[in-house]
């Protein structure tokens, strides 16, 4: 099984004519996504050519949901017009809005957010690489020739230790790998995936990625200590970044004494769970647990 | 980013919100004019981004334009937590009867925006929220009804605040929408003897993901704190100047930050965080290798690719069109995984520069560039 994104996934694309938007329909459907639809108001009622795949241009996500059926929603509109995109996807009362697209002002993003979570929609993201539940869909920007279909759930602030991960872990391989995002308002967290993994029958051992800002991963211990059963392994990223600079992501900052890589690192360890120091320690970690497990 | 005070007042001014008159200058005989100006009389007040100026001596009265100007000059240059005071402003004093605390913040959990007001004010609310939590009224506002009138006189009541302050309360949600800020701070918001509330201090913070759509601090934004944030910021690259000797380029903020934190603890410090983004061009990967090479500092440079939407002989390329324009005389380190990891590698192979030197896996790229750096 998998999280959030199986092989029955119809994905509808927005902004699938764009530039962006091409090059990962492509690159999704090489990875066997069942990508259903683009969604460009203006270039409605034609249809895209992708090696062997045609596929058709719907005029909102509404019209693609009740022409295809789909289930899935994978962002890459300009930051501009992502609050209407993702008002959009909701209001057609999509399960699930994917929302890559990176640099949205966060007074969209907490606009759209609270829309979504009214109209019952999941949001991944914004700012994300997106979720790959390898061999079966991908939607978004994973790579997702790295891996392959195993064991491990994955949840992580960042794409890149993402990738860093599945990587070093490939011979494992994956259930399902969910990049939540690096900005302040995200929409699913790594709680929401800790809860979906620990219910997932072929997922044996979480790895939860987190990086300095907030408190989400503190709030995640706090979560496994009273919910959690299956192993979980951590990284955070961030303990050599200066207080009030931004790293990079938006939501990645320690403003004073909060949102340190120790706060977290210790929260975590704190009920049990093993931090790795590298992403390389982290990946040892975890294959030293699933053998204990064996 | 966020405003120095002058900047934050001039937005509060324009809401509709109480200020004292005030102006800014950059020089002492400034300091002077503007105090003749405003009656004399003044505060003159560092201009820095951080807080506890009053503390490091930062702000100071002056009983008339002589003693401003000496005192502008004391504090212009001055050095308050790292940041060099490079201009001052001068305010009317004000006749404070009570001093209040109000401010909108993200919740980040809550995924809202958080009213947080104590009738406490003037001082450090961190250490109040902390000694004594009931002091401070904290109410979540809804995004889509935002502060109305109502809503602002069930935060004042909550707080303790006297009613007159809901019309600031409104007004300052309105600085922090239509601004696009993520964090708006009045403190202290002040009742004066003549029953006015005026915002004494303010702290803006805008949102840089906003700066598409908002065109007047575009000046002040480009002012970065120094030349190699303005270079890099030209060319579109995330760079944090940093106080080490391993110079660090990587693609994506969380590889780049894991990267600082392996060469960390690897025994030696990170000079920078440089982050060529995802999909980055042999362009971006040859302007960032020359933004961080002309930093005295660094010793060395680890470059950590993890090719994921970048392409691995891309940033090859990027390093070899850097070594025909800069002459390297620092070690280079280079990990390059994922996406045409091979073909990048091979690229690298064939230029075969004797300061290049390539590594298999990131702990050993790190180990490696941090020996270098220490020994070098």
């Amino acid at each position: 099984m998998a999280i959030y994104l199986t092989k029955e996934s119809k994905v509808l694309v927005q902004g699938m004519t764009g530039a962006e938007g091409m090059k990962h329909t492509r690159r999704m459907l090489a990875a066997g996504t069942d990508v259903v639809g683009g969604v460009n108001p203006r270039k409605a009622g034609s249809t895209v050519d992708f090696d062997d795949r045609a596929v058709p241009v719907f005029g909102s996500v509404a019209e693609g949901m009740r022409a295809t059926g789909a289930d899935v929603s994978v962002v890459f509109v300009p930051p501009a017009f992502a609050k209407a995109a993702v008002l959009e996807a909701a209001d057609a009362g999509i399960p699930l809005a994917v929302v890559i697209t990176e640099g949205i002002p966060v007074h969209d993003a907490v606009a759209f957010h609270a829309h979504a979570r009214r109209q019952g929609t999941r949001v991944i993201g914004p700012n994300c690489p997106g979720l790959i539940s390898p061999g079966q869909s991908n939607a978004g920007i994973i790579p997702a020739d790295i891996t392959k279909p195993g064991r491990i759930g994955l949840v992580s602030k960042s794409g890149t230790l993402t990738y860093q991960l599945m990587y070093e872990l490939r011979d494992i391989g994956f259930t399902t790998c969910v990049g939540i995002g690096g900005d302040p308002v995200i929409g699913t967290t790594h709680i929401d995936c800790l809860e979906a993994f620990e219910n997932d029958p072929e997922t044996e051992l979480v790895v939860l990625i987190g990086e300095i800002g907030g408190d989400a991963e503190e709030r995640a211990a706090a979560y496994i200590r009273d919910h959690v059963t299956k192993p979980v392994v951590a990284y955070i990223a961030g303990f050599t970044a200066p207080e009030g600079k931004t790293m990079g992501h938006a939501g990645a900052i320690v403003s004073g004494s909060s949102g340190t890589a120790r706060a977290k690192k210790e929260a975590l360890e704190a009920v049990g769970v093993r931090v790795g120091a590298t992403p390389t320690e982290t990946a040892r970690l975890v294959l030293d647990r699933l053998e204990a497990e064996r | 980013m966020d405003l120095y005070e002058h900047q934050a007042r001039e937005l509060f001014e324009e809401h509709g919100i109480l200020v004292p008159r005030a102006e800014v200058t950059t020089s002492a005989k400034g300091a002077r004019e503007i105090a003749r100006r405003l009656g004399g009389r003044v505060v003159v007040k560092a201009q820095v981004k951080t807080g506890g100026r009053g503390k490091a001596g930062g702000v100071k009265l002056a009983a008339d334009p002589a003693a401003a100007e000496l005192t502008a000059r004391q504090i212009l240059g001055m050095d308050i937590k790292g940041h060099t005071v490079h201009s001052v402003m001068l305010a009317q004093p004000v006749d404070i009867e009570t001093e209040f605390y109000v401010s909108y913040v993200l919740d980040r959990a809550a995924g809202t925006f958080l009213a947080i007001a104590s009738a406490e004010g003037g001082m450090d609310i961190e250490e109040v929220a902390a000694t004594r939590p009931d002091a401070v009224a904290r109410i979540p506002v809804d995004p889509a009804e935002g502060v109305t009138g109502a809503k602002a006189a069930e935060i004042a009541e909550a707080a303790g605040l006297p009613a007159q302050t809901a019309d600031v309360l409104v007004r300052l949600w309105g600085v922090l929408t239509r601004e696009d800020a993520v964090l708006v701070e009045v403190n202290p918001l002040v009742r004066t003897a003549q029953g006015q509330i005026l915002a004494l201090d303010g702290k803006v913070t805008l949102d840089d993901n906003a700066r598409f759509r908002r065109e007047r601090w575009g000046a002040s934004e480009a002012a970065h704190e120094g030349p190699l944030e303005a270079e890099a910021a030209s060319k579109g690259l995330n760079y944090v100047k940093l106080d080490g000797e391993v110079g660090i380029i990587g693609n994506g903020a969380g590889l780049v930050m894991s990267t600082l934190d392996v060469v960390a603890g690897c025994g030696a410090r990170p000079a920078n965080f440089l982050d060529i983004g995802g999909g980055a061009s042999a362009q971006t990967m040859a302007d960032g290798l020359n933004v961080i090479l002309s930093d005295p500092a660094v010793r060395s440079v680890f470059v950590n690719v993890f090719g994921g939407i970048t392409a691995c002989d891309a940033v090859a390329d990027g390093i070899v069109k850097a070594l025909d324009t800069v002459r390297l005389t620092k070690p280079l380190v280079v990990r390059l995984d994922g996406n045409n990891a091979a073909r990048g590698r091979a690229i690298l192979d064939e230029r075969a520069h004797p300061l290049v030197q390539q590594a298999t896996t990131m702990d050993g790229a790190a180990q490696h560039a941090a020996d270098l750096a220490v020994s070098h």
